[in-house]
Formats: C-alpha cells, structure tokens, sequence
C-alpha cells in the first residue's frame, strides 16, 4: 500500500503547474503538501484522485495506475476537493446514502454513516440541509463523505480552511489518528498546521519540490545560524560585547532589545550570562529564536 | 449508475421540477385540446388526438431543456462534479444515470394525458369509436421524441456551466432536430433529389411515421441512434473539460 509518483508533469498551455515531481508515500505516514497559492498542490492531488490527467509521468495508488485504471484507483481514495463542492440542496444523511451508493457500500451503509456522523461530531446538524449549514459544518460533511467508504488513501485539500480555532485542533487530531494504519495526503499553507500534523513535508513552489523531509529535519535545515534575543535593563554600549567568545554579529532592535548571532546551531546564552554578571548588567529577559517552518517555507520559495 | 439516478429523481420530485413541469405539460395541453377555439376537439367533431400530438413536441422544445439545463451545468458551476468523477463510476454511467431520471420525469409528464385519451374515448360516437392504434403509435413517438430531446438537452448541458445558456443551447438544438430538417429540405437544392433524404434525417417525419399507429424499425433505429449520438458527444464534452 503506497502512493508512488513518478516524473509527474502537468502543464497547462504555456504554464507548468506541475514540474517533473517525484514522490513515495508509504503506509501509516501523514504527509503535509506545503507551498503558496498557485504552487501545484491542488493540480498533483487532482492527478492523483484521476479527475485530470497529468501531461507526462506517471502516479500509482495502490499499484493501480491513474490514467488506466481509475475506477480502482477511485475505490481506494478518498477526497476532499479544494473549497469542498456540496450539494446544498440535499440533506446530509441523504447526501451521504448517496455517496455510499457511489462506493456501493450495501448493508454497511447506515452503520458507517452514523459512525462518520459520531467521527466528524455532525449530531443534531444531520438532520438538516447542507446548505443550512455553517462552513464548519459543510467542511465537516466533506471529511464524512471522503473517509465514508474507509479508504486506504486519504487526499485532504486545506481540510481544516474555513473552521474555527476548536474545529481546526480537532480536524488536526483526527488526521493525526487517520494517520497510523492509512495514507493521508493533506494540503495547507498554514506551516503551523503542517508542523503538528505531518510526520513528513513536501514543500512545492511553481511546480517543482523544493523540499522533501520530515518536519523535524526541515526545522534544522535554515539552521545555519542561532539568534539569541537579551533585554537589559541598562542602556549599553555595542563595543563592549566584543569580548564574548564565538559571537558573529549582535545588532539592537527597534524595541531596545539585543540579538545575538552565533554560527551553527551553537547556543551562548550561558556566554552571554557570564558577561552580563562580569560587567554588572542585569538581564530582564533572554530567548534563544526556534527556527519555525515559516522560516524554511520562506527561505525555500522565495528564491 | 442507480444511485446517481435516484439522487437526480429525487432532486426532481423533492423540490418543485417535477411537479412543475408535469402541470404546466397538462395545462397547456388541455388549453389546446378543449378549449382555446382553433384546436378544441369539441368544436372539431371528429374525435381524435391531432391536437395533443401536434402541440406537444412544441411544448417539449421548451419544457425539456428547462428539465434538463441543471444536470450537468450545476455541477460544473459549484464543482460537484469533481465529487462525482473522483468516484469508482465511470462517465458513461453518470450520464445515463441522469438520463434515465429526466427520461422518468418525461414518462410521468406524458402518463396523465391519459385523461385526456380516455375523455376523447368516451366522447366518441359510438363510445371507443377512436383510432386507437393510430394513439398508440403517437404515444410512442412522442415518448421517444421526448427521449432525443432528453438526449440533446444533457448534452447542452454538458457544455457549459451556465443554466441559461445550457437552456437556450436545447432549446435551439431540439428545434433543429424537430423542425430544422423539413424546412432544409425545401431549399431548391433538395427539392426533387434529395429533399426525402434530408427531411428523414429531422425528427419530423419519423414522428409522424409513428403516430399512422406503425411502429417501424427504421424509426426506432432513428431514434435510439440519435439518442446515442447525443449521449456519445455530452461524454466527450465532459471528458474534454478535464484536459
């Protein structure tokens, strides 16, 4: 069980949306799809899900191609498109009986549409119409109908767009849970998202990967230097911290704070401590700077 | 394909569609047959039909694209469609599931005009004193005509993700079909060579081939390759949308 894309090209006109990308998704990884608006996201997942066909290479789901065989391919996706398309004047029970037809689900089909119903804490709004729905609510109904049929491929645009604060950490969670015996392939451009959900991150800018690793590695690869933040409580003069060893630069900012610049990943706070008690400055406040993904995402698709 | 049909039959008879459409198609008609003063059949004496059949396929020209506009135009508008391609049906069940549902809706609005048969029935003198083969034969044409024009109006619709432009692209197309080919046949380069020829390719003349109370091969071979035509050209547009 693996989703494997090879040499996958897509190109619109004059345009590549997609440029010649790779990738391997294995069992059990929840794999967070990065990149601006216009990057390819949404073209590869298309691809993908067999509503476009690509222009050259190739993706296999399951060991089933796109192009050739895509009714089994469709069996073992599920999907949620972006700005998730409903039909409003349905009823979600009834739209979901009519997505359980689409799987032929048979005599499973009311027990599973009341667990995803429990899952996506539908409740009381399944009773009414979609188009009565908040945009919550309507996004919760596409994550009902995408996981309806158990897929073992799970293909998530920006699922948790449009939900508040509380939807969006329990969406989180439950892609998370999705995540150890499925396949779960999700958009977003939120990098705080991709960091607490995604095992692994593929970062796309016009059309092609600019990065490929998992989250934890990614944080570390911008990390060429450590920015160390001091507030004194004195004022103070910039010549006098030339006698801190290992220091590359130090600059004040605009709020008459400190920030020091070591090389790799060294950290001198401790440094910077002794020098304060060596020269009578008392320090009010000292921080080392995590590099955050919005740090890699920038550095990679701003070249 | 089932569930596609029953959610499209549904969409009809949940909202107000298929009553609509199945009381205006009764209205009209009943307008035409007893009481607007040219076409009543009480004034005529003769008791017969004509008129139903002859105003029908009229009523058709509008009333099905209005019936058919939605089907794939809709989706195409609020994306639905993506739901349904990215799902294990292929395209071809997706269109005929909507077919066959807007063909039903058809039958329906057809079926009550049995009324209007049984009245015409028991007006005759003596009783049943009708053409009740030559009616049968009309039946099926119109059944049929009504089925080409399902047929054309998905096919608009396929098209464009605009309802009215789906409507007015039927509208225009089953006219063509029904009407379009006798008058082509007229022009001096037809006349007196080919003109049966083009006039057989419009719906017209098989038709009204149908309601002499013969149903004969060569029209039901005509009807259904149309169909097929039309059903073949709105799989093509859709697979074209995704290039």
């Amino acid at each position: 069980m693996s989703v494997k894309v090879s040499n996958l090209s897509k190109v619109y006109g004059t345009q590549r949306a997609v440029d010649d990308i790779s990738f391997e998704v294995n069992k059990g990884e929840v794999l967070g799809f990065l990149g601006p608006n216009g990057a390819g996201k949404s073209t590869t997942m298309k691809i993908l899900t067999c509503f476009i066909p690509q222009t050259t290479g190739s993706a296999i789901v399951c060991g089933f191609d796109t192009t050739s065989e895509p009714l089994e391919v469709t069996k073992k996706i599920g999907y949620l498109p972006e700005n998730n398309p409903l039909y409003t004047d349905m009823y979600v029970r009834e739209y979901l009986e009519f997505a359980a037809g689409l799987h032929k689900l048979g005599a499973i089909t009311a027990s599973r549409i009341n667990k995803m119903i429990e899952i996506t804490g539908l409740g009381v709004e399944s009773k009414k119409k979609i188009g009565q729905l908040s945009k919550g609510y309507r996004q919760r109904v596409g994550l009902a109908q995408a996981m309806l049929h158990d897929p073992e491929v799970l293909i998530l645009d920006e699922p948790t767009s449009g939900l508040d604060p509380n939807q969006i950490v329990e969406i989180r969670s439950l892609i998370k849970q999705l995540g150890k015996d499925k396949i779960v392939i999700f958009s977003s451009h939120i990098m705080q998202e991709v960091q607490a959900v995604a095992d692994r991150v593929i970062i796309i800018n016009k059309g092609k990967i600019v990065a490929d690793d998992s989250t934890a590695n990614l944080q570390n690869m911008v990390g060429n230097e450590t920015v160390i933040t001091v507030e004194f409580k004195e004022q103070v003069n910039r010549n006098i911290f030339s006698s801190i060893p290992s220091l590359k630069s130090v600059e004040q900012t605009k709020d008459g704070k400190w920030s020091f610049v070591s090389d790799g990943d060294k950290d001198i706070r401790e440094d910077i401590f002794k020098f304060a008690t060596q020269k009578g400055l008392t320090i009010l406040q000292i921080n080392k700077a995590e590099h955050s993904m919005e740090d890699v995402f920038k550095e990679l698709t701003n070249k | 394909m089932f569930a596609i049909f029953r959610k499209e039959v549904r969409q009809f008879f949940g909202s107000l569609i298929g009553y609509i459409s199945i009381i205006v198609f009764l209205l009209v008609l009943g307008l035409f047959i007893w009481i607007f003063p040219d076409t009543n059949v009480l004034d005529f004496g003769y008791a017969s039909l004509d008129s139903l059949f002859s105003i029908a396929p009229y009523i058709f020209i509008f009333l099905i694209p209005a019936i058919t506009m939605r089907s794939f135009a809709d989706e195409i508008n609020t994306g639905t469609i993506e739901l349904l391609s990215t799902r294990p049906v292929t395209e071809l069940q997706i269109i005929l599931g909507k077919y066959f549902a807007s063909l039903l809706l058809v039958l329906v609005t057809i079926l009550p005009t049995f009324i209007y048969f049984y009245t015409v029935y028991r007006l005759a003198s003596p009783i049943g004193n009708v053409d009740v083969g030559g009616i049968l034969g009309s039946y099926f044409g119109l059944f049929f005509l009504g089925a080409v024009f399902v047929a054309i109006g998905i096919f608009s619709s396929s098209v464009t993700s605009n309802q009215i432009i789906a409507f007015i692209l039927g509208v225009f197309l089953c006219f063509i079909i029904y009407m379009g080919f006798d008058y082509i046949s007229q022009f001096g380069v037809f006349i007196g060579k080919n003109d049966y020829l083009v006039e057989s390719l419009g719906l017209n003349s098989h038709y009204n081939s149908m309601s002499k109370g013969v149903i004969d091969s060569r029209d039901v071979i005509y009807f259904l390759s149309v169909i097929s035509l039309f059903i073949l050209l709105t799989r093509t547009a859709l697979s074209s949308r995704r290039w």
